[in-house]
């Protein structure tokens, strides 16, 4: 017998009799207020977000910030800005020199300002983390609740990989002091499109 | 079972690590302020949700469900992930572990890997393991890099330097990475970490993960990081190894809206990581396995007293909130995971070794109930002593005097001597008591000796009445 | 209804006139008590000790003194829990089953059965409360900080109800005292740091006295402010709750 064969052999004779499955009753959360919600969470969390009433505003806002000379690149068709040089590289440590990524979320948590991305929106899936600032846009009106609610807009989601961003990168290993940055992105902004 | 530490000379109980970590009264109160202080966050984040204690309980039952479908949820996860063209090994213990780790690492010609944080690795000692077969392994968790740089373990398991102040980390940084001596500002010591990390994780082609949650329904792990080191380790790869223990199945990906509410609040008082990663299928042109690691966990299911401290979700809230680990040091418990949580496990893995721990603790409950996945913690630490008296591993006393109170205290006339004659000796010969011998007396005066007991009293004022 | 009062060991031995003044506020309250005269221990300081396995004549000893009762009240939260939680016989399990589930802590008993609705008491101090932790965790005598729920302290009803008596805050409510029984000699140096700390919390509040439901944590808070001559002590609940005639 192998270790796999010896282990689940241990594992069915040991387990316990059969505890059953809570059941997860979820009511939609009040989300009149999500909105406002999402923006206090992800402020709080060191996180900017911006209301935009069109992909115009969210272009203007990202030229004024990010100069020319920086490496700029979005995935969002909308935004792509005309410096942008053609496909991504396929060696992933070729975009170490990414300024800011413009990507699309899918939507938003409340409770927590985080914002669920998928593979499929990142270009490269280093994006999101190698870059030094990190731009998210989500559909105003696909703010949820908490957790529970992001799980049942998951659904049985085919993701290859995918993750809950909230916020830049940090850490507080030093003495509790909270520092923006450490890997990852040193600052996130989420604009919300109202449109 | 686990790797043991071969150095030769026994450990050092934790009442003596304790003791030695109490010499300097001023770093114990930075300490336990520092940690008390996460709690508190704790208590904010949770009072944020009016349902936080149903959300307990669901996790709690999620969990036991786990527990007693344990065979066909790993069945399900290994099924589902080896479809998502992920390789899927299985290790019955930390040896079989690390030498699985570095065959993979050895047979892709890899000499140097980046690695997030994971307590399983930690229990399988594998950096050394790692290192002595000549793999250089950076920890890239900003506080897990410190420790490692300073040569020590970590001494929480989600806060690995709690222990470090911020001087001593510029004399570190300045004597490792180069930094001006006597910069100790986090924001400049961050940023000099994050050049010197990026350039690991820009020429490492191995990154190894910890999992914080492996769903069975899809068979995706999901990784819980604040840093980003996980994914920036992972993304620029061709081999991903994450290692889990196996109890972190939980069964269905909607299961993760209760958890990873829980998680981060009970941890750090956050809301959430700032990342809560999905890895389901490897990147392109990649490779990805998942060691699934028993080291203890399918004997420990048998046990209807111990069972539940395999529900642990790894949070730390019971350190945070614990009064001993919190005037003691993670250091003190001599095992990769300290405090209540390390104290329930580590004596399942060497009894002998790890004795003392379930007796450092004053049994006041508080951990059991941060618990989110409400693990009873305090009533396993009084499990484990009766199970480790009753195999010579006895607590600080001895079966002789415990066999002699015993008898005193179910034989009412040798109480009432024994207790006078005390209180006589206490009074008039408090000397044979009142000395350096008596560990009581070190730092506190004794009770004084009443005329009478209250039985005595009761006899001389109330019985004629009857 | 036929009450015994249990007296804890230590108690009966250094703090007798908790003893006396449980018995005598219980007759405040018009309740007859019977005192068991044979009782000694509960056992905690033993099965705490991991030596659980020989407490059985122990057990057997206390289960003979307080059968036939219809309540039994104790000034100590943990003896209570400890006695609820473990009490047990291979010969007399069936009148164990009946203490375990008539078995009182002093404050609880007032409150809950008795259903006290005022305290003829006056105790013209500042006063700490220390939530016991077997008490406060155990029993339920007081909400805990651990969950989010409602706040509540039998304890502290009692307490308010006593004339001229100032309750102070406290920074942190209910954190262990360090005594924890055998902990508070195989592990002194800690368990005094933690004694250390609670009384400092109480006397940067100015409290006066420390008060609890047990007396053991009493009793090592007690050594740690002598040994500091302070001009803090301590003193149980049911001493202030029975102050005055």
């Amino acid at each position: 017998m192998n270790s796999r064969e010896k282990i689940l052999e241990r594992i069915q004779k040991n387990q316990p009799p059969s505890s059953a499955l809570p059941e997860l009753k979820n009511e939609p959360s009040e989300s009149s207020q999500s909105i406002q919600k999402f923006v206090r969470s992800l402020g709080n969390i060191g996180g900017t977000s911006i209301d935009a009433m069109s992909w115009n505003e969210i272009d203007s806002h990202l030229r004024e910030r990010f100069p020319q000379s920086t490496r700029r690149v979005s995935l969002i068709p909308q935004l792509r800005s005309s410096h942008e040089n053609g496909d991504l590289e396929k060696d992933p440590r070729m975009l170490e020199n990414v300024t800011v990524s413009i990507l699309a979320g899918h939507f938003a948590v409340a409770e927590n300002g985080a914002v669920w991305i998928t593979e499929e929106n990142m270009g490269d899936r280093v994006l999101p983390f190698i870059c030094e600032h990190l731009v998210l846009v989500v559909h105003a009106s696909k703010v949820c609740e908490s957790m529970q609610d992001a799980y049942e807009l998951l659904g049985s989601s085919n993701h290859s990989f995918g993750t809950f961003i909230a916020g830049p990168s940090k850490t507080a290993d030093i003495e509790q002091s909270l520092v923006l940055g450490a890997h990852g992105p040193k600052t996130l902004t989420v604009f919300l499109l109202h449109a | 079972m686990a790797a043991e530490k071969t150095s030769g000379s026994p450990t050092p109980d934790h009442a003596t690590l304790a003791e030695k970590f109490n010499k300097d009264e001023p770093r114990v109160d930075w300490h336990d302020e520092t940690l008390w202080f996460i709690r508190k966050k704790r208590d904010k984040a949770a009072w944020q949700i009016p349902e936080w204690e149903q959300l307990r309980e669901l996790a709690s039952q999620i969990k036991n469900n786990v527990l007693s479908n344990l065979h066909s949820y790993l069945l399900e996860f290994e099924k589902n992930a080896r479809d998502n063209g992920v390789h899927i090994h299985w290790a019955s213990n930390a040896e079989e572990h690390n030498k699985i780790v570095y065959e993979i690492i050895h047979s892709a010609g890899i000499k140097h890997v980046v690695k997030s944080k994971s307590m399983l690795t930690e229990e399988c000692q594998l950096n050394e393991y790692l290192h002595s077969k000549g793999i250089d392994v950076i920890d890239t968790d900003l506080g897990e890099r410190i420790v490692q740089l300073a040569g020590e373990p970590p001494s929480h398991i989600v806060l690995p330097c709690i222990h470090w102040k911020k001087e001593e980390i510029g004399d570190l940084f300045s004597l490792h990475l180069g930094t001006p001596e006597g910069n100790n500002d986090p924001q400049f010591l961050t940023t000099a970490a994050r050049l010197h990390l990026r350039q690991h994780f820009m020429t490492s082609r191995l990154a190894i993960t910890g999992v914080n949650f492996a769903v069975a329904e899809t068979g995706e792990v999901v990784v819980c990081t604040n840093e980003g080191n996980a994914d920036l380790g992972v993304q620029l790869a061709d081999v991903h190894i994450a290692c889990m223990g196996i109890e972190k199945i939980i069964p269905k990906r909607k299961h993760l809206g209760i958890f990873l509410r829980l998680l981060a609040r009970s941890a750090t008082g956050q809301p959430i990581t700032t990342y809560s990663s999905h890895f389901r299928r490897p990147r392109e042109g990649q490779v990805m396995h998942i060691v699934l690691v028993d080291n203890g966990r399918s004997d420990r299911l048998a046990s209807a007293d111990f069972r539940n401290a395999l529900k642990c979700i790894r949070c730390g809230a019971c350190m945070n909130t614990c009064p001993v680990y919190r005037r003691s040091g993670g250091h003190s418990y001599h095992y990769a995971i300290a405090g209540p949580i390390g104290a329930i496990l580590a004596p399942g893995l060497d009894m002998k070794k790890h004795a003392d721990l379930p007796f450092a603790s004053t049994l006041c409950g508080s951990c059991s109930h941060v618990c989110p996945v409400k693990i009873d913690i305090h009533d396993q630490l009084y499990k484990w002593r009766q199970v480790l008296t009753q195999n010579d591993h006895a607590g600080p006393m001895k079966k002789a005097s415990m066999q002699g109170m015993a008898k005193v205290l179910s034989t009412p006339s040798l109480y009432a001597s024994a207790g006078s004659v005390f209180r006589w000796l206490l009074d008039n010969l408090p000397f044979i008591i009142n000395n350096r011998l008596n560990p009581w007396y070190r730092q506190r005066e004794m009770p004084e000796p009443p005329a009478k007991s209250f039985n005595k009293w009761y006899s001389e004022n109330r019985k004629k009445n009857e | 209804m036929r009450v015994a009062i249990f007296i804890p060991c230590y108690v009966d031995q250094f703090y007798p006139q908790v003893g006396i003044a449980t018995l005598e506020l219980l007759e405040k309250y018009g309740v007859t008590v019977s005192y068991p005269e044979n009782q000694t221990c509960c056992g905690q300081p033993m099965a705490n000790a991991g030596f659980e396995h020989l407490a059985e004549p122990c057990n057997d000893l206390f289960i003979k003194n307080f059968s036939g009762y219809d309540y039994i009240v104790s000034p100590s939260g943990s003896c209570v829990l400890h006695i609820k939680d473990h009490l047990h016989s291979t010969s007399h399990e069936s009148d164990s089953i009946k203490i375990r589930q008539n078995i009182f802590e002093l404050t609880e008993f007032l409150t809950d059965i008795l259903k006290v609705e005022n305290v003829p008491s006056k105790f013209y101090h500042k006063v700490g409360l220390h939530q016991s932790c077997h008490g406060q965790r155990g029993l339920r005598l007081s909400q805990m900080t651990e969950l989010i729920a409602p706040g509540f302290s039998k304890p502290e009803h009692l307490l308010r109800m006593v004339e001229g008596l100032e309750l102070i805050q406290l920074d942190r409510k209910d954190e262990c005292c360090g005594f924890g029984g055998t902990f508070s000699v195989s592990e002194e140096a800690v368990a005094v740091k933690m004694g250390k700390d609670r009384v400092a919390d109480h006397i940067q509040y100015g409290a006066e006295y420390i008060t609890a439901s047990d007396m053991s944590c009493l009793m090592h808070l007690e050594g740690i402010l002598k040994r500091q001559r302070s001009s803090t002590k301590v003193i149980h609940i049911a001493e202030i709750l029975n102050q005055g005639k």
